[in-house]
């Protein structure tokens, strides 16, 4: 597999200069159930594009419409309505077998009945390859994933991210314009995970292929993607760079779901700006004054309130405070606090910079 | 949060009225021995199953083989217990018989074959397309017709085929004629009576093979059918395979069907009843049911390997 991303096909419905996105979504609805009886929308209007090469990730709780948008991209499920095209060509009604994006399963779906290179090998003997070539290239493939000694086993004699790196080798065979993973860390443990994210992400940047990646896991999609779609109730409810994400929520609900949020009300922010919409503050850029005496310079804004809770989350504490004219706060506080459970109940200030508030729209 | 409590508030479970202490399990001193001893527990559960295990099928089996090396005087008709193998051997020589086990065995693998043939179908349809709720009320149509008699089965087989019955008047239009009673009636009739024994193993196999399994080589680019042969089928064999262990030795053993729309087919099943009952000659009886005995002995030896065992 070369590192080409095949400007021949992009090329061909190009408009004037500017660039065919890998995916286009166009008003794209998806609702099971029977129509008007307990129908549900599990995808509602969403219109997205995703650019080549990008490294983009669907992040939502379960339930938010981000798998079913995965699976008909993939085409294991028909849209109700609108358009998807691939690099410019519609694919709305065509089967898997007929487009050229490949998934990576959050189960693996691995066939048991088959060795690791004929599992990988499988794509290409289905599209009449002949067996030795096919043999090469699987085995490389397993090489290029490590697993190149383990050719011969089957899937059940591996662990769990063995299985994975198969799944991902056997997907990257076939060479996909898109590559779609379908929460694939989520069986794995935590270091698995973090060091699988890196690779992951290394692998997209060397093959420069297209990867949508869904995820649950907000600070997964913080540290791989390029771009990041948040899902809300089947709709989009923002997209954006991480940075853009974690810095300027578009509403409540992207500011609760990406890290934590303090999330001050419209009275809170009318009292203290003399403006009706709500703002969030992250914990990191709030800071907690133990001896009850809030900022006092220009450009800080300061609340009173006791300390609830102490929560030790090795690299720092988090500190929840009532606030007295507020919501109950969390507060990520990095040194150390010898005191320990003697500071619960303490009155102390809460602090933070003015322009680190981050307003949201009104509607939300 | 309302299991969340402050330290040192926790109330005395006395205090509220209306809310009693979660209870403790009672101490029971046989369980807990029984507990602490695995080997008395499995003495307790096995003694009585393994016992009748022993007694019915152990010793019937041997009392059929040893029945069959006895024989029986022909003209008092009483059973001699010397042995001999008089009864096997003619079996086992005799071309009447030789003729009868190779016609038991053929109709066996055609009930076998057609079976397999309409069942895989059927059973993908119930667990791959059907929604959750058909597919419980499919389940329930293929089990129903096992709660009707075998009898009941039978003779409805004998009335579609007869002459003037509706096999005939269906296929008057397109010149064919119902195969009267004969060979190829018991055939069907078996097919249509052990259909369910095949449906069920087919159907807990295509169950157990997950939804991804199909989509990840539908995507990887195979169409339908080769998903079918490449993924599902090699799955599948072991369920296939118990599924033909039933229908097999099912057909193999049967002689009522033979009897109600065989005409004059003879089957193994036919030879033990005559000799059973007509002749009264229990050790030539005994000596024919052993040959579906070791055709079975052998299947099962064949197939042990490819696990369908693990699947009946």
């Amino acid at each position: 597999m070369s590192a080409s991303t095949s400007p021949a096909a992009g090329s061909t419905a190009g408009d004037a200069g500017q660039a065919v996105p890998a995916i286009r979504l166009r008003n794209l609805t998806k609702s099971f159930g029977a129509k008007g009886f307990n129908e549900t929308k599990a995808v509602d209007g969403v219109d997205l594009d995703i650019r080549q090469g990008e490294f983009f990730s669907m992040l939502g709780p379960s339930g938010s419409g981000k798998t079913t948008v995965l699976r008909l991209i993939a085409g294991f499920e028909l849209p109700t309505s609108g358009t998807i095209e691939l690099e410019g060509h519609d694919v709305s009604g065509k089967a898997p077998f007929q487009r050229d994006v490949n998934t990576v399963f959050q189960d693996y779906a691995l066939f048991p009945h088959m060795s690791l290179v004929d599992n990988v090998a499988y794509g290409l003997r289905v599209r009449g390859m002949g067996k030795a070539e096919r043999r090469e290239r699987a085995v490389e493939a397993l090489e290029r994933v490590q697993l190149g000694k383990f050719m011969a086993r089957r899937p059940a004699q591996l662990s769990g991210g063995q299985r994975q790196r198969v799944a991902l080798a056997r997907a990257l065979v076939v060479e996909p314009k898109v590559l779609l993973l379908d929460e694939p860390l989520g069986a794995l443990d935590l270091k698995l995970r973090q060091q699988m994210q890196i690779e992951l992400k290394e692998l997209q940047r060397s093959l420069g292929i297209t990867f949508i990646f869904v995820t649950h896991d907000q600070e997964e999609a913080l540290t791989m993607s390029d771009r990041i779609g948040v899902f809300n109730n089947g709709k989009l409810a923002q997209i954006g760079t991480a940075h853009e994400i974690y810095q300027r929520p578009t509403g409540a609900f992207v500011a609760n779901f990406v890290g934590t949020s303090n999330l001050f009300g419209q009275d809170v922010a009318t009292r203290l700006y003399n403006r009706g919409s709500q703002f969030v503050l992250r914990p990191e850029r709030l800071t907690v004054h133990w001896e009850g005496q809030g900022a006092t310079h220009d450009g800080a804004t300061s609340l009173r309130g006791a300390v609830t809770s102490l929560v030790y989350v090795g690299h720092a504490t988090q500190v929840r405070v009532a606030l007295e004219d507020g919501p109950a706060v969390v507060v990520l506080v990095d040194n150390d606090l010898p005191e320990g459970d003697a500071l619960v109940g303490r009155n102390v200030a809460v602090s933070w910079a003015d322009h680190d508030a981050v307003w949201l729209p009104d509607a939300a | 949060m309302a299991l969340q409590m402050q330290p040192g508030t926790r109330p005395d479970p006395g205090d509220a009225p209306g809310q009693a202490a979660v209870p403790r399990a009672r101490k029971n001193s046989f369980s807990a021995l029984l507990s602490r001893r695995p080997g008395l527990r499995l003495a307790g559960l096995l003694t009585a199953p393994a016992g009748w295990l022993i007694l019915v099928y152990v010793a019937a089996l041997a009392a059929l083989l040893i029945t069959a090396l006895w024989t029986v005087d022909t003209f008092t008709g009483k059973v001699s217990t010397t042995w001999s193998f008089e009864n096997i051997i003619q079996v086992l020589t005799d071309p009447v018989y030789q003729v009868i086990t190779l016609r038991t065995i053929w109709i066996a693998l055609a009930v076998t074959v057609i079976d397999m043939v309409v069942a895989i179908p059927i059973a993908f349809f119930i667990a791959k397309v059907a929604t959750a709720k058909w597919q419980k009320i499919l389940v329930v149509a293929v089990l129903m017709p096992l709660w009707a008699s075998y009898l009941v089965k039978a003779y409805a087989w004998r009335n579609v085929l007869a002459e003037g019955g509706l096999l005939e008047w269906l296929g008057a239009p397109i010149g064919a004629s119902s195969p009267g009673y004969s060979e190829t009636a018991v055939i069907l009739t078996l097919a249509y009576i052990w259909l369910p024994y095949m449906i069920l193993p087919i159907h807990a196999g295509f169950e157990k093979v997950p939804d991804s399994l199909l989509e990840a080589s539908s995507d990887l680019g195979a169409k339908p059918l080769k998903t079918m042969r490449l993924v599902m089928l090699p799955i599948l064999v072991p369920s296939i395979i118990a599924g033909t262990i039933f229908t097999f030795s099912l057909s193999l053993g049967d002689y009522i069907t033979a009897q109600i729309v065989g005409g004059k087919t003879q089957m193994l099943g036919t030879v033990v009843y005559a000799n059973v009952g007509a002749a009264n000659n229990l050790p030539f009886a005994s000596a024919v049911s052993l040959i579906p005995i070791v055709i079975i002995m052998i299947y099962l030896f064949v197939v042990r390997r490819t696990g369908a065992l693990n699947n009946l």
